[in-house]
């Protein structure tokens, strides 16, 4: 389960404003901002998808499109061979800032995903399962004003994980995090994926995170988005692009594309 | 010896401080309010005394205390109370009622919003008062116009409160409920409800706080009873003493019911701050 199919997408936002503030304004009226530029991808099952574009390109918006978020001008997106009609539990997303709902404890929100599961026993234990895998044993009755942000996006995780999701799509889980917790998610999310092989993609303008992660990385242009390079990286885990050559090939390629370079 | 400032005074709150003193400032949220009263309540008395002024015209404290005894004693005081009370509660109960779920569907739909807010924005600024004479005419006499009038002073505050905070929710929590299928009795509830709570919570605080306001005024009108029927009553006897009696009580019920919807957003951890 998870198959993704993107076929020809496009999407367009018509800027609303009608006036420009003063001449110095770079904004056109009225203008149609195209944002995806006929997309066509397709991801296999249990895939980590890494998607990577200079900030603004309309990464976020595809995967938007993907969850139902949002509807393309044209094309379509399927998952399964089923199309995309909106948003859904078969393909839960993980917000950029916290999409937990501050007025429940860690528990609730889990259990917003299997509310579906009528008998309470068994409930109990998916919602436990899930809050023990992303490592936060004790906090089930904290609320999320009282967990730090890292916590805060491992309970999220928690959340998707639990509705038990074909597809899993995180839009730069990785953002406002420091460094350590950076790099204990992104591990998490690697064991998580090894352990439980969801189509799982992944938007992030971090090229590590990219390399290290993904069983595929596709790189956008930037607006409107085309993409540049989709490419599978069957590298086992543990990587490290600095003892392994060829990654660290791929690394420089990445940088090139992406138009800077690494060193200084 | 050059020590900074803040080691005297240190010292000046370290043990060395005489007990009365140090009790004093341990206690100073309490100590300090009571001082400023003491103070006003001392220069109310000496005016009182010595301008030269007929105490029917400016009653001294411990007269009005003496006449608040009197009040207390044949029941007068707690009646009035209990009226004015009842009134309030049942029209602000009412306001809450109609202006909460209006202003849910103000907020979030924009066809409500189009539709009403116009008459809404039209009404508001009209004083409760004005609708005195309307009041009257359409419910005699009695409670009903006095609720009436409450409920008009509570409504209007209240639906505006709600609709902004109904209209300002993230729109990611809607997003995580069309991710996690809610249904509408559960957006309603899991998502609208909690995330204006707070916001209402203050809102309600306010408008109780206006309702308390004219109540005083409504039951100037046709009914005989009510902290506001005292003082209009005690003014036709040239009774200033009881008018004093009948504001005082008005301040401290006043308090009460402040402190009381204060409490409410202590009930539950995620009332405490706003979304």
């Amino acid at each position: 389960m998870g198959h993704i199919l993107i076929q020809d997408l496009c999407k367009s936002y018509k800027n609303r404003r009608l006036e420009r503030r003063g001449p110095r304004d770079l904004y056109h009226p009225n203008e149609t901002m195209h944002v995806l530029d006929h997309i066509s991808l397709e991801f296999l099952e249990g895939e980590m998808v890494c998607l990577l574009g200079p900030s603004g390109c309309g990464k976020s918006t595809l995967l938007r499109v993907i969850a139902g978020f949002d509807t393309p001008a044209s094309g379509e997106v399927t998952i399964d061979g089923e199309k995309v009609r909106g948003p859904s539990p078969h393909h839960i997303f993980v917000f950029q800032h916290s999409g937990l709902l501050p007025w429940m404890t860690v528990w609730q929100n889990v259990e917003l995903g299997v509310r579906n599961v009528g008998d309470v026993q068994a409930r109990g234990e998916i919602i436990q399962e899930n809050i023990d895998m992303v490592d936060l044993t004790g906090f089930e009755q904290h609320y999320p004003y009282q967990l730090s942000g890292g916590m805060q996006r491992r309970a999220e995780l928690a959340r998707a994980l639990a509705a038990n999701p074909d597809v899993l799509i995180m839009d730069e889980p990785f953002n406002g995090l420091d460094f350590l917790s950076h790099m204990k998610i992104r591990e998490e999310i690697v064991n998580m994926h090894e352990l439980l092989r969801k189509t799982t993609l992944v938007v992030t303008h971090d090229i590590d995170d990219a390399l290290l992660m993904g069983d595929r990385v596709v790189v956008m242009s930037g607006r409107p988005a085309q993409v540049t390079l989709n490419r599978q990286l069957d590298f086992p885990h543990p990587r490290d692009p600095k003892k392994n050559t060829v990654l660290g090939d791929v690394r420089d390629e990445l940088f090139l594309m992406l138009g800077v370079s690494y060193a200084i | 010896m050059n020590r900074p400032l803040a080691h005297y005074c240190h010292l000046m709150i370290s043990e060395r401080m005489p007990k009365l003193m140090r009790w004093c400032y341990d206690n100073r949220r309490t100590v300090l309010p009571f001082i400023t009263l003491a103070v006003m309540l001392l220069i109310w008395e000496l005016t009182a005394r010595y301008s030269g002024w007929s105490p029917h015209v400016f009653p001294s404290p411990s007269k009005v205390v003496y006449s608040m005894g009197e009040l207390i004693a044949n029941g007068a005081l707690l009646r009035h109370s209990i009226a004015s009370l009842f009134r309030v509660t049942v029209g602000f109960y009412l306001a809450v009622i109609f202006a909460i779920p209006l202003g849910i569907f103000l907020g979030r739909m924009e066809i409500f919003n189009l539709m009403l807010n116009p008459l809404i924005q039209f009404l508001r600024p009209i004083s409760p008062l004005a609708w005195i004479p309307l009041a009257v005419l359409w419910f005699g006499i009695g409670d009903k116009p006095a609720v009436f009038l409450i409920f008009l002073s509570c409504f209007f505050p209240l639906v505006v409160a709600t609709a902004i905070a109904a209209h300002t929710i993230n729109p990611i929590f809607f997003q995580v409920a069309a991710n996690f299928k809610f249904n509408h009795w559960e957006k309603v509830t899991k998502i609208i409800l909690p995330a204006i709570m707070p916001n209402v919570l203050t809102a309600l605080r306010l408008t109780m706080g206006i309702g308390w306001l004219v109540v005083v005024a409504a039951e100037m009108l046709a009914v005989r009873s009510g902290l506001g029927y005292l003082i209009l009553d005690s003014r036709n006897a040239l009774r200033m003493d009881y008018v004093m009696v009948g504001m005082m009580m008005i301040g401290l019920l006043g308090i009460v019911l402040d402190e009381l919807m204060r409490r409410l957003a202590r009930l539950h951890p995620s009332l405490q701050r706003p979304y």
